[in-house]
């Protein structure tokens, strides 16, 4: 049994040192910022994951106490992740708007964040049933 | 053979920070600066939860969730003022 956790162990561990590596090397070599925010938080989040996987199995054998701490770290990564990604790319697009760093958007659009102020007029278009409606 | 394990995990965490700061160093913009940072974070957190494994305690689980969510709140909150130029509406 400790001798399976420990190949077990051990194999996470390289595994995920090797995805932070390869995650890191990527942010440093990759041409543009929209192609180096595919590295980081792809791979980092699967190597810190491969990382708490090991430290949880490692606990519950060789100390005999389940901590679900470190499920509570990969849930809070797992989540966040996406949303700093997100975030980034967005804040990168508006800081270059117009530029020809950006590559275009298909179908003959803009890119959906640009076009929230012409959505945000919908709403009032259509009237909401408010108090003084026309109908009131 | 963890102890091989956990020493080629942190050396390669460890590099991966390296990396890191040179993009933090050199990147051409803002947002590469602020995606490296928060490549760090993580890495940091990696380097973290393998030390408590290292040194056989489970102190360092809540220093790794605090540390992970104040790079999160950090870097949202960056985004957020170059988005908008406030942080808090």
């Amino acid at each position: 049994m400790e001798f399976v956790a420990e190949i077990v162990i051990s194999a996470l561990l390289v595994m995920a040192g090797l995805f932070g590596l390869v995650g890191s090397f990527g942010l440093l070599r990759l041409p543009d910022t929209m192609t180096r925010l595919h590295a980081p938080t792809k791979a980092t989040t699967l190597g810190v994951g491969g990382v708490l996987v090991a430290s949880m199995i490692y606990f519950w054998v060789f100390n005999g106490l389940v901590s679900w701490q470190e499920l509570l770290i990969t849930m809070f990564l797992l989540l966040t992740a996406p949303i700093t990604a997100n975030f980034i790319a967005k804040s990168y697009l508006h800081l270059n708007r117009g530029t020809e760093k950006l590559p275009a958007a298909q179908d003959c659009r803009e890119w959906a964040t640009y076009a929230e102020a012409e959505r945000a007029v919908e709403p009032v278009m259509t009237g909401a049933p408010g108090q003084d409606g026309p109908n009131a | 053979m963890i102890a091989h394990a956990m020493t080629f995990a942190f050396g390669c965490f460890g590099l991966g920070l390296l990396c890191n700061l040179w993009r933090l160093y050199s990147g051409p913009g803002i947002m590469e600066r602020v995606l490296a940072l928060d490549t760090m974070v993580i890495n940091m957190i990696a380097l973290i939860v393998l030390y408590g494994m290292a040194t056989d305690t489970g102190l360092y689980f809540q220093a790794a969730l605090l540390f992970a969510m104040t790079g999160f709140v950090s870097t949202v909150a960056y985004c957020k003022f170059i988005l908008r130029g406030d942080i808090i509406e």
